[in-house]
């Protein structure tokens, strides 16, 4: 097994440094070093994606048999609202934020992220967003049940009073996110190690510069509309009161403004991280390594286009809905070149398959799978019948489970040992990938087909020619649960200890952190900059 | 470095301005287009009454409708009629109070298909102001539309829909 290790002996440059970090638990609440955030980062985005997940739990049990078995459904569209409002913006966002801090630095030769202290309370931040989101479900009214879209009036009129919690907290994320990417793109732009010119950057760091400037654009957005429907609730304005002028529908315009741009920034850094492992395992450099970026820059750029495909049913004219179709089809364009880029890289490769050669094989074949509902979907003619189907709902955790969710294990896997040190058990890592793509292809492929037959999303009970398929998907959604637990045990099983990882780690890595770095990195890495090639 | 990170923070500080500026920008969008069923408003001293296109004839219905909170019976004494482009109309809705308190209402037009509403004026229309009904009282509201003549010869029926919203605070 260890074969495909390099056991290259690194003669570490290192451990001439001046201190390690502070003791006990202020190390963690005062910490500026960016290893230390990204790790808070990614055990921030764990513990959500277990808490978003035992909801994902509550709503296949009570799905899992047609009727209501198990909870009310006032109950039951808490737990969907959550669980989208969790995964998107508690798990999945700040596990790219956490890569973001622990690699870039590392991958462009910093010693740091460029404003540290501003990271640390772009991170510090969440924890009391996320506490302040959760607890509304312990308070009279509920947690906000209306969709993790939050369309008004739902939001506004009908809504219960904790809904201001659920506001401040979005407005607490978008400060995080904010912060967050205005810190990235200071240490790209300012801090590349010399010789590190943009066009030899990892392209983990390019799609995150191009990310980071899609979060500053359509953060502020969505702050703004929370904002409007904070004054909608309490300061008489009418936004989205067509009593008072206002117009419910343009809620629907202004949140996938910047709803849109956000599966980007859900997808783009995945991409990069993808790019990173395929070559690795593969043996050969990226092919098309320029055709990468610039098909992260079109595809960043296109998504400020296509918002209105969420909204062919909205009574669009002709006209509108030809434009958003064509444009939002465009994109299949640039990703393509993507997926195609993956897999010429592979061809004729010297192709070997640890884990998180896996996880990013898994991701390039779902993402795909996910990509091509996505077409379908996008195509307006058809859309009308999918339209808020479980169809939609397969459609978006393809993209978001097998795709950005399995390209944050990948991630994972692939750096655990700079960063710890210590390998993975291998074997536990291939059960847990096995274990988890059987899971997660029970669980969402016969959505496509109960969405095509008509069932509708966010409904807790359903017809009963629905029923087989529903019991199939819950099962697989609860070996998926369980898979995730399971991962916990091996993140924590490496963190402890394991096999010495040699300091290129992977035999075909490439990189400043593979190559001028020991496993693992001293806390302060590359106070003096590498030389770069 | 403290200056790039001072103009990436005017980006955010632009883009959420940005995201109130679509308010408006949605506003004259939808105006500009007729989208949204927005219906316009003419003066009756505006319209030529000789040009009438009597070699056409489209027909119009009439919805109307409360929003919860308004404790309002709302309907047109006529439910639809026949109409030459170019002709000045007038129905009638008759609008009725079923609370013994003082309401206030506002309506809310809107025309399906959208893109007939830029051709819909109106030079008189209970819409324009806000509507105060006694307790239990009854009114005939008027409305006077015409319906422009370069209307497109496909729309042969026209839907005008109008929603009373309490305009009451509690």
């Amino acid at each position: 097994m260890s074969t495909e290790i390099t056991h290259g002996g690194h003669d570490a440059h290192a451990d001439h440094d001046h201190h390690g970090p502070a003791k006990g638990l202020m190390r963690w609440v005062t910490t500026t070093n960016h290893k230390d955030i990204g790790t808070l980062y990614l055990w921030l985005s764990f513990i959500m994606l277990l808490y978003g997940g035992s909801m994902a739990m509550v709503i296949r049990l009570e799905l899992f048999q047609p009727g209501l078995q198990w909870v009310e459904p006032h109950f039951f569209n808490q737990m969907t609202t959550m669980h989208g409002l969790v995964m998107v913006f508690g798990a999945i966002m700040p596990a790219f934020v956490g890569l973001a801090n622990w690699l870039i630095p590392i991958m462009i030769g910093a010693p740091d992220m460029a404003l540290p202290r501003m990271n640390n309370w772009s991170f510090w931040i969440l924890p009391f967003a996320f506490t302040m989101l959760a607890s509304t479900t312990f308070m009279e009214g509920g947690a906000p049940a209306f969709g993790w879209t939050f369309y008004a009036p739902l939001s506004t009129t009908f809504a219960p009073d904790t809904t201001d919690f659920f506001i401040f907290a979005v407005h607490l994320m978008g400060i995080s996110s904010v912060m967050g990417a205005i810190n990235v793109i200071a240490t790209i732009l300012n801090m590349r190690a010399p010789g590190m010119t943009l066009m030899k950057m990892p392209l983990f760091v390019w799609t995150w510069l191009i990310t980071a400037y899609l979060l500053i654009a359509v953060m502020p957005v969505l702050a703004g509309a929370v904002t409007m429907m904070l004054t909608d609730r309490h300061f008489g304005t009418s936004f989205f009161d067509a009593a008072g002028g206002g117009d419910p529908v343009m809620f629907q315009h202004i949140f996938w403004f910047f709803g849109h741009p956000e599966v980007y920034i859900m997808i783009l850094p995945a991409f990069g991280v993808i790019s990173a492992i395929v070559p690795t395992f593969a043996r050969k450099p990226l092919f098309g390594y320029s055709s990468m970026v610039y098909a992260s820059a079109s595809i960043a750029i296109l998504s400020f286009m296509v918002w209105a495909h969420h909204m062919f049913t909205t009574g669009m004219p002709v006209a509108g809905e030809l434009y958003f179709m064509y444009a939002t089809i465009l994109i299949s364009v640039p990703t393509g070149v993507k997926v195609f880029n993956w897999v010429t890289t592979m061809w004729k490769g010297s192709m070997t398959f640890e884990t998180p050669m896996l996880w990013a094989l898994g991701f390039i074949v779902m993402f795909t799978i996910g990509g091509f509902s996505g077409l379908m979907l996008g195509v307006a003619p058809v859309d009308t019948q999918y339209h808020d189907t479980y169809f939609v709902v397969a459609h978006f955790h393809y993209v978001l489970v097998t795709g950005a969710l399995y390209s944050i294990i990948a991630a994972f896997y692939y750096w655990v040992p700079k960063w710890t040190g210590h390998m993975y058990d291998e074997r536990l890592g291939k059960i847990h990938f096995w274990w988890s793509t059987i899971a997660v292809n029970v669980l969402f492929f016969p959505q496509h087909f109960v969405g095509l037959a008509g069932m509708p999303r966010r409904i807790p009970d359903y017809s009963l020619q629905f029923a087989e398929f529903n019991m199939i998907s819950s099962i697989g959604g609860f070996a998926f649960g369980l898979a995730q637990v399971f991962f916990l045990y091996i993140v924590i099983k490496t963190i402890k200890g394991g096999e010495k990882a040699t300091d290129q780690v992977w035999e075909g890595a490439t990189g400043l952190e593979f190559e001028h770095l020991p496993s693992p990195p001293p806390y302060h890495s590359f106070t003096e900059a590498p030389p770069v090639k | 470095m403290r200056v790039s990170a001072l103009k990436l923070a005017m980006i955010p500080v632009l883009m959420f301005g940005f995201g109130f500026a679509l308010v408006p920008l949605y506003d004259v969008f939808c105006d500009i287009t007729g989208l949204n069923g927005k219906t316009g408003r003419i003066e009756a001293s505006d319209i030529d009454a000789t040009q009438v296109d009597t070699s056409r004839t489209i027909e119009v219905r009439f919805l109307a409708n409360t929003n919860t909170g308004l404790p309002w019976s709302f309907e047109p004494l006529v439910k639809k009629m026949s109409i030459h482009p170019g002709e000045v109309y007038e129905a009638v809705f008759r609008v009725r109070s079923t609370s013994d308190k003082a309401t206030l209402g506002q309506a809310v037009p809107s025309v399906s298909p959208g893109l007939a509403a830029q051709h819909f004026n109106k030079t008189e229309c209970f819409c324009f102001t806000q509507q105060e009904l006694a307790g239990f009282e009854s009114r005939d509201m008027p409305l006077r539309f015409v319906v422009g003549r370069d209307i497109s010869d496909k729309i042969e029926q026209i839907t005008l829909s109008y929603t009373f919203f309490s305009l009451d605070q509690g």
